[in-house]
């Protein structure tokens, strides 16, 4: 008789209690502008899709896109202005986003990433004219088969693929909430609506359509797997503490949590949920930024898909994630530090070295970016491991330097073509520098900041992640990641040869002329290789004040 | 505020740098002669330092300081020493001439392509790396330090791969081939090296929370900053391992000869008469003053590495038959030479590195550079392809025995003050190891005089009968440097007086803690 009315007390009281007092949800609209405006660009894009006459899409996309874009980063800069990414950080929208300095620094980032990224999508120079229109990178009709009659047509009427536009900014606007999300559902849907778009925009590439739609698939499956064991990760953390809030599960981690859930009373606490939820959890998020051993889909997506969406993912993916990373170990799982900083040591070497020695054997030009992406992913990971404020801060200016550094280097690969759209065989890419100095000139100094020389942004960051690393107790990691550059500079340098030393070969690429819009892109990213190079030290106490998070 | 001098010093090359690279593509003598320029202005300035550089003040002089990066607590910190005033002095003493020898080794070959700038490029690169050498020499933070250490790799290395003799036995492609086979060996070696050493400077970071030479020595000095000795050891072998890439040490010297060999001759004079000192002076600044400890730790096994060097280098000289990689393995056994000089401990020894580092510097360049007009008037490297020289170009063999003689260290001639101090300062304390060094100065007299009766003498080949001796401008390339070498052979004084107080400091930083018992011993 006692148990069965423990049971009914669970609906008995819910019923006692009137509707109306439930509270009308409180949003802080102002705190959670950033997202709001991106996401209502997104949906006017759509709008604009189905209303505005097709020759005029482009256009109108670009000006929503760019304004919205704009406009978002002028309010992330008011509100960390305001003091909301140190004094007044909080809570926003029911305990789902935390508004704070970490939130701030990498919405900061992505937004002036997918700026960048915006205008590499933009391109409509570099491609030679079909049929007297211009056209971008992406498909004329996503739709359309491959080598179809259908395709042919839509090349012939001149149809742009526009909706990548609002596909982008949907992308951002899942990036934007993925690393402010404070509770675990938050974090998934966001995670969801930054991968869907991107699998869409992987399937979009102009040349070579079916290696981007295999691509697409490959992401697509491999993602839809991370994506079920985050969510599987999540329930398991839910039944362990019967909460979806990170600051409760940090709680009931540390053993400080006031009350017990009666529903999950059997299995609240158990640390076997607790351990396999965080494992899957964190499985997660490292396929999303690219860690081995989770790392598999990077090289082929790379590849395949469209230059410019490879630039955007490669750099704002990784930003949202390793943020997403950061705030799961230090806001939710500190109290589980010293079962999660063993695993990310061996993880953090693995990939450091695994990316770096894998990256030897490429001929891809996009395929040795993506194994130098994967290497990079190691030596944040580093950082990441510190587990001190000066570890967060590294992280979030490694992350800054980086992602300007990866969008600039995929617009310069946007730009060596030949008949068949970018030749990114290395062989194609010898002797450049003798074709074209300025361009090689540029794509070097991007390799010498990915090799981590000295006055590149690339040495800053490094020297950042790995001081912090060595403070934090992980020196063997540091070691490692010196070996691990010493190896990663080897191919670098090895394009760097064959663009410098190499004879031209008389069928090579050209160079083509790009639009202003690529021009911004490239100038951009190497002003920032350079500044934050030669003076990182504004941007660094700017990294530093952004370093703690709310909770 | 006083005028920067020092960073006018290093930022004059670097602004040539600049100016350089930009000189359109047909006005390549303009580059030339503004390359030129700006190197004879850095050398003006050089000697301004060395005329205000009082060898008896401080320490450290004309120093600037100020805030740089304050979150890794780097700050923008220039003095110089003795030692250094010294180095920089000889950098920018060479520069000039190896511009001028230089003249035509980067004229392109092709002049249709109006974008390809080569000659631009390679005096921008020269300059480039005068500045950043100056810069490593002046730096007291050793972040700062750092920076330029590492960063100087890239313009070596586009020098070392883009620009080659003009003639080569296995044709062109070949020798495009092994040039950058010899760029990226040389890269790689000093960036692995720098990467080690990236890791001890973080942490030295971790353990003493700043960069500064001065008050990290100071600190150790007075005991404020305790180094557990293996956490000392391990940083110690972090940053020697980077410099003795640098030097080059044996084992650890493979790539210069690849890099020398492959290099034009004025590129060889920047790889070990310039940049490589930046290696051996570390040494003396970095392992010396931050590590004392280790340091006298690490002394019996960094001997003999020297000697091994001394003679390993010696053995291979003699038995090359390519005239530059010859040169290169010279100065792999002179390198030794200094190496033993600063770990002997002693202060004829430090003394007599720091001249040698000098005197090595310009006699490898008159060597080096005469090699080079050699090699660009037969197109061949080989030894084997000369002979009786000295009958058709008697200028051009007098100065080469001279730049010959100068390396064997014969008496007169600067290296040889220098060389006898080295192995005087070395032998009171280890006098086996000192025995041993002295048959590298038989093996030298070997190899010299080996090169020079093979190509210089005997019946004149048909190959170089028509060769003319050196013109105009490598007259004025060879002469200075020449009589340099003899002026200092006789009178080292001018250099010793800088030098010496100094080495005094660096001596007297080690005696602090160890009263050196084993000379006492020996008395």
């Amino acid at each position: 008789m006692s148990a069965t009315a423990a049971v009914h007390s669970l609906w008995t009281t819910a019923a006692a209690d009137p509707i109306s007092k439930i509270d009308a949800p409180k949003i802080e609209y102002g705190q959670l502008a950033p997202t709001l405006i991106v996401v209502g660009a997104a949906i006017i894009g759509i709008l604009v899709e189905a209303f505005v006459p097709r020759k005029s899409r482009y256009y109108v996309q670009m000006f929503v896109a760019v304004v919205a874009l704009a406009a978002a980063f002028a309010s992330v800069v008011a509100l960390a202005a305001d003091g909301y990414a140190t004094t007044k950080a909080g809570i926003a929208a029911m305990g789902a986003i935390a508004v704070d300095g970490p939130a701030l620094f990498l919405q900061g980032t992505i937004l002036l990433t997918a700026l960048v990224g915006l205008f590499t999508f933009a391109e409509r120079r570099l491609d030679p004219e079909a049929h007297g229109n211009r056209v971008d990178s992406f498909a004329a009709q996503a739709a359309s088969v491959p080598g179809s009659d259908s395709e042919q047509r839509a090349v012939k009427a001149g149809f742009t693929t526009t909706e990548v536009f609002p596909l982008l900014l949907f992308a951002v606007a899942g990036m934007l909430v993925f690393p402010a999300a404070n509770d675990l559902l938050t974090l998934f849907v966001a995670l969801e609506v930054l991968s869907l778009p991107l699998y869409l925009l992987c399937a979009l590439a102009r040349r070579k359509r079916l290696m981007s739609q295999e691509a697409a698939v490959k992401y697509f499956l491999l993602g839809a797997f991370a994506s079920a064991f985050l969510l599987f990760g999540i329930a398991l953390l839910y039944g362990y503490a019967g909460s979806m809030s990170y600051a409760t599960i940090a709680q009931v981690v540390e053993g400080t949590v006031p009350e017990v859930t009666p529903a999950l009373a059997g299995t609240m606490g158990n640390d076997a949920l607790l351990l396999v939820g965080a494992a899957l959890l964190i499985m997660g998020l490292l396929f999303k930024v690219g860690a081995v051993p989770f790392h598999m889909w990077t090289p082929d997506v790379y590849q395949g898909a469209p230059t410019p969406v490879t630039g955007f993912m490669a750099a704002a993916t990784k930003v949202a994630a390793f943020g997403a990373l950061l705030r799961i170990l230090y806001v939710v799982l500190p109290g589980l530090r010293w079962d999660w900083r063993p695993v990310m040591w061996a993880v953090a070497i693995v990939t450091m070295v695994v990316g770096a020695v894998v990256a030897i054997t490429q001929t891809d030009i996009k395929r040795l970016l993506a194994y130098s992406a994967i290497s990079h992913a190691g030596f944040i990971l580093a950082g990441v491991i510190a587990a001190t404020p000066s570890g967060v801060s590294s992280v979030l200016f490694y992350l800054a330097a980086y992602s300007f550094v990866t969008i600039g280097a995929f617009a310069v690969v946007t730009l060596v073509r030949d008949a068949g759209g970018e030749a990114t065989h290395l062989s194609k890419w010898a002797g450049l520098g003798r074709r074209s100095p300025l361009v090689a000139a540029v794509f070097a100094v991007f390799l010498l900041a990915f090799a981590g020389i000295p006055l590149t942004s690339g040495f800053a960051g490094k020297f950042a992640v790995f001081k912090a690393a060595a403070e934090g107790g992980a020196a063997p990691l540091v070691v490692v990641g010196v070996i691990a550059s010493a190896i990663a500079a080897f191919f670098y340098i090895r394009v760097i040869v064959l663009m410098f030393f190499s004879e031209p070969r008389p069928e090579g690429p050209t160079v083509a002329v790009p639009s202003p819009l690529t021009m911004t892109a490239i100038g951009v990213g190497v002003a920032v290789t350079v500044v934050l190079g030669v003076a990182p030290q504004y941007f660094l106490e700017l990294a530093g004040d952004a370093g703690v998070f709310v909770r | 505020m006083s005028f920067p001098l020092l960073t006018a010093t290093a930022a004059l090359p670097a602004i040539g740098a600049i100016a350089t690279a930009a000189v359109p593509a047909a006005r390549r003598t303009a580059a030339k002669w503004l390359a030129l320029l700006f190197s004879l202005a850095t050398l003006v300035l050089a000697i301004v330092v060395l005329v205000r550089f009082d060898p008896d003040g401080d320490r450290y002089q004309l120093t600037e300081s100020h805030s740089w990066i304050a979150d890794f607590g780097v700050r923008y910190e220039l003095g110089v020493d003795g030692i250094a005033v010294a180095l920089i002095a000889l950098t920018a003493l060479l520069i000039p001439f190896i511009v001028l020898a230089g003249w035509h080794d980067a004229d392109p070959l092709e002049t249709g392509n109006k974008r390809w700038r080569p000659t631009q490029g390679f005096f921008a690169l020269i300059l480039a790396v005068e500045a950043m050498v100056i810069l490593s020499f002046e730096a007291t933070d050793v972040f700062l330090f750092y920076i330029f250490f590492e960063a100087m790799l890239i313009p070596m290395y586009f020098l070392i791969g883009g620009f080659g003799d003009r003639a080569h036995e296995h044709g062109e492609e070949k020798a495009a081939a092994q040039r950058s086979y010899a760029a990226v060996k040389f890269l790689l070696y000093n960036l692995a090296g720098g990467l080690i050493m990236l890791a001890a400077v973080i942490g030295l970071y971790v353990v003493a929370g700043n960069f500064s030479l001065t008050e990290i020595a100071e600190a150790r000095a007075n005991g404020s900053l305790d180094m557990a000795t293996s956490t000392e050891r391990w940083l110690f072998l972090g940053f020697f391992f980077a410099f003795a890439v640098k030097a080059p040490l044996w084992p650890l010297h493979t790539w210069l000869p690849n890099a020398m060999q492959e290099s034009t001759a004025p590129v060889a004079v920047l790889i070990t008469a310039v940049v490589d000192k930046v290696g051996t002076f570390a040494m003396l600044r970095f392992c010396l003053q931050l590590f004392p400890e280790a340091s006298k730790w690490a002394t019996p096994v960094i001997l003999v590495l020297a000697v091994v060097s001394i003679i390993y280098g010696a053995l291979l000289a003699v038995g090359q038959r390519d005239i530059k990689r010859l040169i290169a393995y010279a100065s792999i056994s002179h390198f030794g030479f200094i190496i033993m000089g600063i770990f002997a401990m002693t202060s004829q020894g430090q003394s007599g590195a720091t001249l040698y580092m000098v005197n090595h510097g310009i006699s490898t360049a008159v060597l080096m550079l005469i090699a080079g007009f050699l090699i660009s008037r037969r197109g061949s490297r080989l030894i084997a392809d000369y002979g009786g020289v000295q009958k058709v170009a008697p200028v051009l063999a007098g100065t080469f025995l001279i730049g010959g003689l100068a390396t064997l260290s014969l008496p007169g001639l600067a290296p040889f003050v220098s060389e006898f101090l080295v192995l005087v300062g070395t032998f009171t304390r280890y006098p086996v190891i000192g025995i041993i060094a002295t048959f590298g100065i038989v093996l030298a007299a070997l190899y010299t005089l080996v090169l020079y009766q093979r190509t210089m003498t005997g019946p004149v080949k048909p190959e170089v009968a028509a060769m003319p001796d050196l013109r105009v401008r490598e007259i004025a390339v060879v002469a200075p440097l020449v009589v340099l070498l003899v002026f200092l052979g006789v009178y080292p004084k001018p250099v010793t007086d800088v030098v010496n107080p100094a080495v005094k400091q660096t001596m007297s930083d080690l005696e602090k803690k160890d009263p050196r018992p084993e000379v006492e011993a020996a008395k």
